[in-house]
C-alpha cells in the first residue's frame, strides 16, 4: 500500500498481461489444493454417513444434513474441557513468554554489561537446538518436581521453548526505541522498572509478532502434551482429538466432527492475527 | 555522594535491576531447556543396573546403538528414512515455495487473499492434517476414486499409506503440503526488500520474467535459501507428530516410516515386547543432536561463509 503511494508517477497499468493471468491460474490451482482437505472435512462432517461416502464432494442439504458425529462426540469425550486445557496452556505460556522475554530483551539491549554478548549468544542456542531432544530431562525433571499430568508441566516447557526466538526479535525491536526518550525518562527521575514499562507499549507490534509466532507450536504440540499430561484431565485438544481419532477411525461422522472442531478455533485465530503472524515471521518485511 | 576517593580495588557491584530483568528467563530457559539436554547427554552415558541404581559406561550406550543389530539396523533404517524425509522437502516444499513467492511478488490483485490462503494449512495441527490426509487418502471413502476416475487414472488409486514402498514419500508429501507456506513467506519477505529500482532497470533493458528472476531476484534471495533449509533441516530431522499420527508410534507399514523421531519415542517407551529404556532413548537423542550440530555446523561455516563472499 505505502510502496504505490511512493512512486513519483503513477505507473501505466497495462492490460492483463500473459503472465499475471498465469500467475493468477497457479496461485488460484494451489488455493484449492490447499483448501481442499479442510473444506472437504468440514463440509462432511454435517452430512448423513450414506451422502459421505455416495457424494463426498456435495454440500450438505438439509435431507442430507446431520449433527450425529458431534453427538457421538460430546457423548465419548471431554471436548469442552480439552479445549479449555489447550486455552490455559497457550495463554498461560504465551503470557509468561512476553513477560520474562520482554524483561531479558530490554536488559540486553539497554544495558552494556559484562556477560551481555555471552548471554545472548547462550539463549540462541535454543534457536536452533530443539527442546524436544532434552524430552528424557525433562520428564525425570518433571516427575521430580509432581508436574507430571499437571498443565504447569506444559507452560514451563513452552516457555522455556519460547523464549529464546522472543528474546532474540524483542531485542531487536527494542535497539530501535530512540534514546531521548529514555533518556529524559531517567532525568525526570524514573526507575529502571518505570523506564521498562514504557517501552513495553512502543514495541507493540513485536509483542504482537512474537504472541503469533509463539502461538502455533504451543496449541498443535502432540509430543509434550502425551509424554507430560496424558491424564484424562490434562489432555490438550490436540492429544484428545488425536486419541478420539485413533478409537473411532472407523465412525467418520465422528472423526470428521472431531477434526473439525480442532480446525475451526485455529483457522479463525489465523484469520485475526495473520498480519502478525506474517510480519513476525518475516521480520516485519509483510504486512 | 561520597566525597571519599574510590577504592581501586573494588569493582562496581553488578547492578540490581539487570539482575531483576534477566533472572526469571534464564532460570526457566536453563532449568527447562538447557539443563534436561545436558541431563539428558548424561544419561546416555549411564546404563541403569538395578532399580534405581546406574553406572558410568561412557560411550558403551552409543556403541550398543550402532554395533548391535537389535539397535543398529532400525537406527540405520530412521537415518535413512529422515534423510529421505529431507530430501523430499528441499526438493519439493522450498522450489514450490519459492515459486509461490514469486507469483505472490508479482502484487496481483488480491495477492493478501492467496498469502492468507497458501499459509493457512501451516496453521493447523500436524496431527489433524495427517488424519484429515489419511481419511482422504483412504480407499475407503473413495474420495481418491472419485477424483482419479474422470481422468482415467483409476491405476492410481492405491492405499498410498499403507504400502511400505510409497507410506514414506507419501507422508513426506502431506508434511511439504502442510508446511510450504513457511519458505513461500520467508521467500516473499527476501523478495520485497529487493529495492524498485533494481526491476525498473531490469525492465528498461528489457528483460523479461525468467531473467529477472534468474540475474536480480535469485542472488539476491541467497542467503535466505540458506536459512530455509538450516531450518526444513533441523525441523525434519526432529520431526515425530505426522508419523506418528498417521502410522502410529511403530511407524508402519513394518517400519517403511520410521525415522528418529519415532524411533526415540519407541525406545525410551517400548513397543510389543520390548521394554522402554531411557538411557538408550537418550542415546537416540544424543544421535539426534549430533546430526542436527553437524548440519548447523555445515550451514555456518560452508554455506554462510560463501554467501557473504558474493555479497562483498
Amino acid at each position: 500500500m505505502r510502496r504505490t503511494a511512493v512512486l513519483p508517477l503513477p505507473v501505466p497499468r497495462k492490460g492483463p498481461t500473459s503472465t499475471s493471468v498465469l500467475a493468477h491460474l497457479a496461485l488460484m490451482l494451489y488455493c484449492v489444493l490447499a483448501l481442499f482437505p479442510i473444506v472437504m472435512v468440514i463440509m462432511n462432517s454435517f452430512k448423513d454417513r450414506l451422502s459421505i461416502f455416495s457424494a463426498p464432494f456435495a454440500l450438505p442439504t438439509p435431507s442430507t444434513f446431520t449433527l450425529d458425529g458431534y453427538r457421538t462426540l460430546a457423548d465419548a469425550a471431554n471436548f469442552p474441557l480439552f479445549f479449555l486445557n489447550s486455552l490455559v496452556v497457550t495463554l498461560g505460556s504465551l503470557a509468561l513468554i512476553v513477560l520474562v522475554s520482554s524483561m531479558a530483551a530490554f536488559a540486553l539491549s539497554e544495558y552494556t554489561f559484562r556477560f551481555n554478548t555471552m548471554l545472548a549468544l547462550y539463549l540462541s542456542i535454543g534457536i536452533m537446538v530443539p527442546i524436544r531432544l532434552g524430552t528424557v530431562g525433562i520428564l525425570n525433571l518433571m516427575v521430580s518436581l509432581h508436574l507430571i499430568n499437571t498443565l504447569w508441566a506444559l507452560i514451563l516447557v513452552y516457555t522455556a521453548q519460547g523464549i529464546p526466538l522472543a528474546v532474540f526479535v524483542l531485542s531487536s525491536f527494542m535497539r530501535g526505541v530512540p534514546r531521548d526518550l529514555k533518556e529524559a525518562a531517567r532525568i525526570d527521575g524514573a526507575s529502571e522498572y518505570r523506564i521498562y514499562a514504557l517501552i513495553l507499549p512502543l514495541v507493540r507490534p513485536a509483542l504482537g509478532a512474537v504472541t503469533a509466532i509463539s502461538m502455533i507450536p504451543i496449541w498443535n504440540d502432540l509430543w509434550f502434551p502425551l509424554l507430560l499430561a496424558p491424564g484424562e484431565q490434562t489432555k490438550t485438544i490436540v492429544l484428545g482429538a488425536s486419541a478420539f481419532l485413533g478409537q473411532y477411525v472407523n465412525d467418520y461422522n465422528a472423526v470428521l466432527a472431531a477434526l473439525t472442531l480442532a480446525i475451526v478455533p485455529i483457522v479463525a485465530l489465523y484469520v485475526v492475527f495473520s498480519r502478525q503472524l506474517v510480519s513476525g515471521i518475516t521480520g516485519g518485511a509483510l504486512k | 555522594m561520597s566525597l571519599a576517593p574510590p577504592r581501586p580495588a573494588r569493582r562496581r557491584p553488578f547492578p540490581l535491576h539487570i539482575v531483576v530483568f534477566l533472572t526469571p528467563a534464564l532460570l526457566i530457559y536453563t532449568a527447562v531447556m538447557i539443563y534436561p539436554i545436558l541431563a539428558s547427554l548424561w544419561l546416555s552415558l549411564n546404563q541403569q543396573t538395578g532399580p534405581g541404581a546406574s553406572h558410568f559406561v561412557g560411550l558403551g550406550n552409543y556403541r550398543k546403538l550402532l554395533g548391535t543389530e537389535l539397535y543398529a539396523l532400525p537406527l540405520w533404517n530412521a537415518l535413512k528414512n529422515n534423510l529421505i524425509f529431507f530430501v523430499v522437502h528441499m526438493l519439493a516444499q522450498n522450489p514450490v515455495g519459492l515459486l509461490l513467492a514469486v507469483l505472490l511478488s508479482f502484487k496481483l490483485r488480491g495477492s493478501a487473499i492467496y498469502r492468507t490462503i497458501l499459509f493457512m494449512p501451516t496453521v493447523l495441527s500436524v496431527v489433524i492434517v495427517g488424519f484429515a490426509w489419511k481419511l482422504i487418502l483412504n480407499p475407503a471413502w473413495g474420495v481418491q476414486r472419485s477424483l482419479l476416475e474422470p481422468l482415467h487414472l483409476q491405476a492410481l488409486d492405491l492405499p498410498w499409506l499403507g504400502l511400505p514402498a510409497t507410506a514414506l514419500g507419501t507422508l513426506s508429501l502431506i508434511s511439504v503440503w502442510q508446511n510450504v507456506g513457511i519458505p513461500m513467506l520467508l521467500f516473499l519477505a527476501a523478495l520485497v526488500r529487493i529495492p524498485e529500482e533494481l526491476y525498473e532497470a531490469a525492465r528498461l533493458d528489457g528483460a523479461g520474467a525468467w531473467t529477472v528472476f534468474r540475474r536480480i531476484q535469485l542472488p539476491l534471495i541467497l542467503p535466505t535459501v540458506g536459512i530455509v533449509s538450516v531450518l526444513t533441516f533441523v525441523g525434519n530431522f526432529n520431526a515425530f507428530d505426522l508419523v506418528y499420527a498417521v502410522q502410529g508410534a511403530l511407524a508402519g507399514p513394518n517400519f517403511a516410516s520410521d525415522i528418529l523421531g519415532t524411533l526415540f519415542y519407541r525406545t525410551f517407551f517400548g513397543y510389543q515386547l520390548q521394554s522402554g529404556d531411557a538411557n538408550m532413548g537418550a542415546a537416540v537423542a544424543g544421535v539426534m543432536l549430533g546430526v542436527i550440530l553437524v548440519g548447523l555446523l555445515i550451514y555456518l561455516v560452508a554455506w554462510q561463509r560463501r554467501v557473504t563472499e558474493v555479497e562483498f
